[in-house]
């Protein structure tokens, strides 16, 4: 969003062009409204920044956007088990004379061949072979749990950190017996760096 | 043979049971007063009283730690008896009928003794009342300690021999009449690495029984002091080093064996294993704290129990039948027995934790939050989440189940989405880590140690992005074309960086001994690590873990190939051209094999010849292949002979071509080297000399005045 009207400090400027802060200006203008030229470079360029990180990410997205058949065939069927009871990925089943992995294989490029979608290939497939044919659980429904579950682990796992390393840092510090005054400042860093030196090279 | 084992196993299980019994009353009476009601009056007016209840009750429990040592001795008899039975081919034994044939080679043979269930279990209660054996001699390093901590290694002991007596006896009697041959070995299991990945492999499960036995023991005492923190570091270290080797073996095994190019497929059993890894490589880190500053004294209490408990856990996985893995023994009923164990040990824990928390207070306070503690702290988090992640995905298909009614796969897609992310984030700690002090780090300091290994790192990430594909390596990597690309380029760059702060580390402390010694840097780097070789040690077992993980990156760019071939057919892949040269098949005693010859050319020179093979074994008429891998650091060339096509008569072929897959395997031997040198005790620090530049620097200032002078 462009500013309506740009506040005393900052050259009047066409959409793209760098905002320039002009110090002679600033320095003489009051101190609030300086506070608030800042935020609102700040943000500027927060919202720049945010919108090259969207493209970048766009360009990246799209890049992988028109994979050819042989790439999504195996993208595909690297997302697949083998239902012959082998457990192992369908293109890494290794069986000679394996009841199901051809079949499949061949099921697979059919459909990419096809031009069906990713998820309209791991439909069908669901439906012929059951859930199971999936080598991951979906990201709908109950099996979304399986990736959110580990997230909300670090999550909170990070938050309990925290509050320990808060908590542990305003532990009162052991009252000394009198006469022993303890090194503080640069004594402390002195003292730290030399038992340092000393204990472990 | 049959009778033999069934009365060790018995005599074994006796004697465990008196171990426990005796040295739990012997521990009880050691302290009269609270085991005697009444006894504060009865001690405080008689001391002979007390005294001759203590002197009692150290007699009974030195009975009881002889009756330990003695555990081994008979289990080891049984051992030795069903080893002897595979060997005299005594197929009235139906352990021996099931797994082994008269055919079998020597150390396939020998191999027995782990291969089934019965007698995996035989060899899990040999190797607990190994490390039993050694804990109970080395009683003297502290006696009260080691007294409790044999006390609950006995209740495991009791646990597994009654399970080997009671429900899976390894001696049971074939019924009807004798066989001539037994129906041999599984095919998979004859390979030579399979004689020395399962005990490894045990010795690991195993081990993590001492340090659970030395946390509950000085949990229940209250035990003064971090002495048995230090005994069970070094315990568990020996046990992590076992774990790592087992773990990679079994890797390297399906890497050789199962002919599907891969090494980890994220099986339940091999998940199984990476559990108790997982906590007792943060146990190994967070012992650090409790060592140093006193803190984290209950999470390590969890972080050994936890060690121990996903061990049984592991174990209750793959014999229980609870979920399918192509790992797993047959289903049995010994499941509940571990079910029932597992919620015991439990509840014991518990309830020890509960009465007796106070003790385990933490002693100092954290100044910082970017010092060696918090590093630590953050580091654990994310090695239990790694844990967390690993059970979650392999229990979800049994909760998607119960939830709602039908299974789901959890396989490599799922870990790769969810693992990946968090291994990369202890990539970045693993670099920084080292970089803190205790205490208090002033980010001056870490800016200026951090700044050139960043710089490093970044640039080695520029250079395998930008580096033309046309150049013939591995790199050209565009992290924007694929996400494994993404995670490929960050595991690498982030190897560097911690590889460039752990050289930093080795260098900044060795050009402070040369510039007081005077020795040059290559010598003052070795006598610093010799000086303190845990820490020094450790460097080296992470920078082992950064090349395991390069070698992980490459796979990012696996290549495969499947072609049917006839006499002189060719296959291309990657720089390769492969030549079928000729196909055979050749009749052996234990098997019969199929191959290929394949003449292998690189940039128009042949470079070598490879001979895949396929096998059928007899005895048990399953098959198995033998992939032809040829490794060179670039990149391994895998190929495996899948069989003939029935219709053409030729043979159907399938190549690999995995970068990088080598340095898994020298990174191995770099972590086994690190973690062997962490145990190695420190040398003294020498006296300080002066340096010849010091002293030739003092000589100039300042002469010394001779008598003529």
């Amino acid at each position: 969003m462009q500013h309506p009207c740009p506040p005393p400090g900052i050259k009047e400027r066409t959409q793209g062009q760098p905002l320039e802060i002009l110090g002679a200006a600033s320095a003489v203008q009051p101190l609030k409204a300086r506070h608030l030229d800042l935020m609102m470079t700040n943000q500027h360029r927060l919202r720049c920044l945010m919108h090259c990180g969207l493209l970048v990410f766009a360009v990246f997205a799209l890049m992988g956007a028109g994979a050819d058949p042989a790439s999504r065939f195996h993208d595909i069927g690297h997302r697949m088990m083998c239902i012959c009871g082998c457990n192992q990925i369908l293109l890494e089943c290794n069986h000679v004379g394996c009841p199901d992995s051809d079949g499949m294989r061949n099921e697979l490029m059919a459909a990419v061949t096809r031009g069906d979608s990713d998820s309209l290939v791991e439909q069908a497939f669901v439906q012929k072979y059951g859930p199971t044919v999936l080598a991951a659980p979906t990201t709908q429904g109950f099996d979304r749990t399986a990736y959110i579950v580990p997230f909300v682990g670090l999550i909170l796992g990070a938050g309990l950190v925290i509050l320990v390393v808060r908590a542990w840092k305003n532990r009162p510090t052991p009252v000394l017996a009198d006469g022993i005054n303890p090194a503080r400042g640069a004594d402390l860093q002195k003292f730290r760096e030399q038992a340092r030196r000393e204990t472990e090279l | 043979m049959s009778d033999i084992g069934s009365y060790s196993l018995l005599l074994a299980l006796a004697l465990s049971v008196y171990a426990f019994v005796a040295g739990f009353i012997s521990l009880l009476f050691q302290n009269p007063v609270a085991a005697l009601a009444g006894g504060r009056e009865r001690a405080a007016s008689d001391p002979s009283f007390s005294g001759l209840l203590r002197q009692n009750s150290e007699r009974i429990g030195e009975t009881a730690r002889r009756a330990g040592i003695m555990v081994f001795a008979a289990v080891f008899v049984a051992a030795a008896a069903l080893v002897i039975a595979a060997f005299s081919n005594d197929f009235s034994i139906a352990y021996i009928f099931h797994h082994s044939n008269r055919d079998l080679p020597a150390a396939y043979k020998f191999a027995t003794l782990w291969s089934g269930q019965e007698g995996s279990l035989v060899f899990w209660a040999l190797l607990l009342s190994g490390y039993g054996f050694v804990l109970r001699l080395r009683y003297k390093t502290d006696p009260r300690l080691f007294a409790y901590a044999g006390v609950v290694l006995a209740a495991v002991q009791v646990f597994f021999l009654a399970l080997i007596n009671f429900a899976a006896n390894p001696f049971g009697l074939l019924q009807g009449p004798m066989r001539p041959d037994g129906t041999g070995l599984n095919p998979l299991l004859q390979y030579p690495e399979m004689v020395i990945h399962p005990p490894m492999l045990y010795l690991g499960y195993v081990g993590f029984t001492v340090p659970f036995a030395f946390a509950l023991g000085a949990l229940i005492m209250k035990y003064p002091g971090e002495k048995w923190i230090h005994i069970t570091r070094r315990w568990t270290m020996v046990t992590w080093g076992f774990l790592t080797i087992g773990i990679f073996l079994g890797a390297h095994w399906a890497y050789s064996v199962l002919g599907w190019g891969g090494y980890w497929g994220w099986d339940p059993v091999e998940n199984a294993s990476l559990m108790p890894w997982l906590v007792g490589t943060a146990f190994l880190h967070s012992v650090m704290m409790q060592e140093k500053r006193g803190m984290l004294k209950v999470w390590n209490m969890w972080l050994v129990f936890a060690a121990f408990w996903l061990a049984i856990l592991g174990t209750f996985l793959t014999r229980s039948g609870i979920i399918s893995s192509v790992h797993a023994f047959a289903q049995s009923s010994i499941g509940d027995w571990f079910a029932y164990f597992l919620a015991i040990t439990f509840a014991v824990f518990v309830y020890f934790f509960l009465k007796n928390k106070n003790h385990l207070h933490s002693e100092h306070k954290l100044e910082s939050l970017m010092s060696r503690e918090s590093s630590f702290l953050f580091n654990n988090l994310l090695f239990v989440l790694l844990c967390f992640t690993v059970l979650w995905g392999t229990w979800f298909p049994k909760i998607s189940e119960l939830v709602q009614g039908n299974k789901v796969t959890v396989g490599a897609p799922f870990y790769n989405r969810v693992a990946i992310p968090v291994a990369l984030l202890l990539l970045i700690l693993t670099a920084i880590g080292p970089l803190l002090a205790w205490r208090k780090t002033s980010f001056e300091s870490l800016k200026r140690n951090f700044l050139w290994p960043t710089i490093g790192a970044v640039a080695v990430m520029v250079f395998l992005m930008i580096t033309p594909a046309a150049w013939g390596s591995p790199f050209g990597l565009r992290p924007w074309l694929d996400i494994s690309y993404f995670y490929s380029l960050m595991a690498i760059g982030l190897s560097v960086l911690v590889a460039l702060t752990v050289a930093s580390e080795f260098y900044r402390g060795g050009r402070v001994i040369s510039e007081k010694t005077g020795q040059g840097m290559f010598a003052s780097m070795v006598q610093l690590t010799h000086r303190n070789t845990r820490r020094y040690g450790g460097y080296i077992v992470h920078f082992g873990v950064v090349v395991v993980i390069i070698g992980l990156a490459g796979a990012a760019f696996n290549q495969d190939k499947e072609k049917e071939m006839a006499y002189g057919d060719k296959m291309e892949i990657g720089p390769y051209t492969l030549v079928c040269r000729s196909y055979t098949d050749e009749e052996f005693p234990n098997y019969a094999a199929e191959w290929a010859v394949l003449d292998v050319y690189k940039n128009g020179r042949q470079i070598d010849t490879l001979t895949p093979e396929r096998r059928f074994y007899k005895a048990s008429q399953q098959t198995s292949t033998m992939p032809f891998i040829r490794s060179t650091l670039n990149e391994d060339l895998y190929v495996v002979y899948e069989g003939l096509n029935q219709d053409t008569g030729h043979p159907i072929l399938k190549a690999h071509l995995n970068p990088l897959v080598m340095w898994i395997w020298l990174g191995v031997w770099i972590i086994i080297g690190g973690t062997a040198l962490a145990l190695v005790p420190n040398a003294p620090a020498p006296m300080r000399m002066p340096s010849a530049r010091t002293v030739e620097s003092r000589a100039n200032a300042a002469p010394v005045p001779t008598a003529g002078d």
